[in-house]
């Protein structure tokens, strides 16, 4: 049997898949436009504190921008920076899209963790089964549309809190990829390590792969970086290494702050390293 | 995706779309040409992966909604949006009137989701003239619309 082929029919399809992914991903570029900067925080490992790092960064920076500072929170499945931001739901819904939620100084935040019961992990619905199959593209989804359908406004920075591991960033330069010369100068990364040879060597993947995505790198951000004791007012160390350093070395970066653990009112007692970090951040994005 | 009548050596067209509501999904084509129709007929699987990108089978008819792909995939909390009315003053139609049938069976649709459908629903009857929406308009729009267990 002899029959044409899908490129040999001319009339389109009436589905037009292709169309609807191209008015998405329109959707983001439009959006976009009137967010000046896009910063991903980022870090290979889990728990070195990168939502801390956002949360804190976003406060800081609202002082010192003229429009304001937006967290988008694409740990989906573990999110926290909404609750280290004070941001709750409802997120309210007009004919513009959907508003974020106001947290601290009026940073807007958009996360999970304001549309996910408490105590609830992360679940689409879906037939049970070969969930691998689909997770992926449901989480790019929700992340293209907590960019595209979220009612950002005039914004001097929209941080990006990646989940740990490098997909996200992949993620994320894809979707921004649209915008192209334009985007490519609007993304850049962040990266927050604590300061152990395992992070160290876990982040430098996650470095690489920003670089290898095309992705500007600020900096690094060595969290956890010693013992601040509130009694004798001292630093002490807390995990041996110095991967900040390191990792700044190794891709010609700013080490741009190193943030002591303080265990009694940790934003509060770090106050001045993260006026500090907001400055020198400011000064390596411009 | 496109279909062939091989006999006519002619582009098939797309008529109609079913969602059962048991994850399935079916597409009926036409040959323009001799008539003869298919049916595509998917499995779970296959329906998700489509759904899984946001798009529609069989193209769209209304506009996509905001984060609906979140709102309608995501199992959220109740209270999580708050799908605030047109403001009068902006000109844009409250829509058709809901029967008191119709609003019971839209209180069965999980909170988290529901102020899209009745915004879907209602902007689906409007175009069509529809005054007033009834359990058998739902189901009309549900199909041509393909909310699945909506």
């Amino acid at each position: 049997m002899s029959f044409r082929t899908y490129f040999e029919l001319t009339d389109q399809d009436r589905s037009r898949l292709g169309d609807q992914v191209a008015a998405q991903r329109q959707r983001v570029v439009e959006r976009l436009r009137s967010v000046d900067r896009l910063v991903a925080v980022m870090s290979g490992k889990g728990g070195v504190g990168k939502s801390y790092v956002t949360a804190a960064l976003a406060q800081g920076l609202m002082n010192q921008v003229k429009h304001g500072v937006g967290v988008l929170d694409a740990d989906l499945a573990s999110p926290t920076v909404a609750r280290l931001l004070d941001a709750q739901g409802p997120l309210r819904i007009t004919d513009e899209g959907v508003h974020p939620a106001l947290g601290r100084g009026d940073v807007r935040v958009v996360s999970t963790d304001l549309l996910l019961e408490t105590g609830q992990p992360l679940r689409w619905r879906e037939p049970g089964g070969e969930r691998f199959v689909w997770r992926g593209a449901l989480e790019v989804g929700a992340l293209r549309e907590f960019m595209s359908d979220v009612v950002w406004g005039k914004l001097d920075l929209l941080l990006v809190d990646l989940p740990p591991g490098a997909d996200g960033l992949d993620d994320l330069a894809a979707l921004v990829s649209d915008l192209g010369e334009q985007g490519k100068a609007q993304l850049s990364a962040l990266a927050v390590t604590i300061p152990s040879d395992e992070s160290q060597r876990s982040v430098a993947r996650s470095m690489q792969a920003a670089l290898d995505a095309g992705v500007r790198l600020l900096g690094v951000v060595e969290n956890m970086s010693g013992y601040e004791c509130a009694e004798c007012a001292t630093r002490r160390p807390l995990f041996p290494g110095d991967a900040g350093a390191q990792l700044a070395r190794q891709f010609g970066v700013p080490l741009l702050a190193r943030l002591p653990f303080t265990p009694a009112g940790a934003a509060a007692a770090n106050a001045d390293s993260l006026r500090l970090l907001a400055d020198t951040f400011l000064g390596a994005d411009s | 995706m496109k279909f062939l009548c091989v006999e006519c050596d002619t582009q098939m067209t797309f008529e109609e779309r079913k969602e059962p509501g048991d994850g399935t999904f079916g597409a009926a084509f036409g040959c323009p040409s001799c008539g003869r129709r298919v049916a595509m007929l998917a499995n779970p699987m296959e329906a998700q992966l489509v759904g899984a990108l946001g798009v529609k089978i069989g193209g769209r008819t209304l506009a996509e909604q905001p984060m609906e792909l979140v709102r309608s995939k995501l199992v959220g909390k109740d209270d999580a949006f708050h799908d605030a009315p047109p403001d009068p003053s902006s000109g844009v139609s409250r829509g058709p009137r809901w029967s008191p049938e119709s609003e019971a069976r839209l209180s069965r649709v999980p909170n988290f989701v529901r102020g899209m459908v009745k915004k879907v629903y209602g902007e689906w009857a409007e175009e069509r003239g529809i005054a007033e929406i009834t359990p058998a308009v739902m189901d009309e729009a549900r199909e041509d619309l393909g909310l699945e267990g909506m």
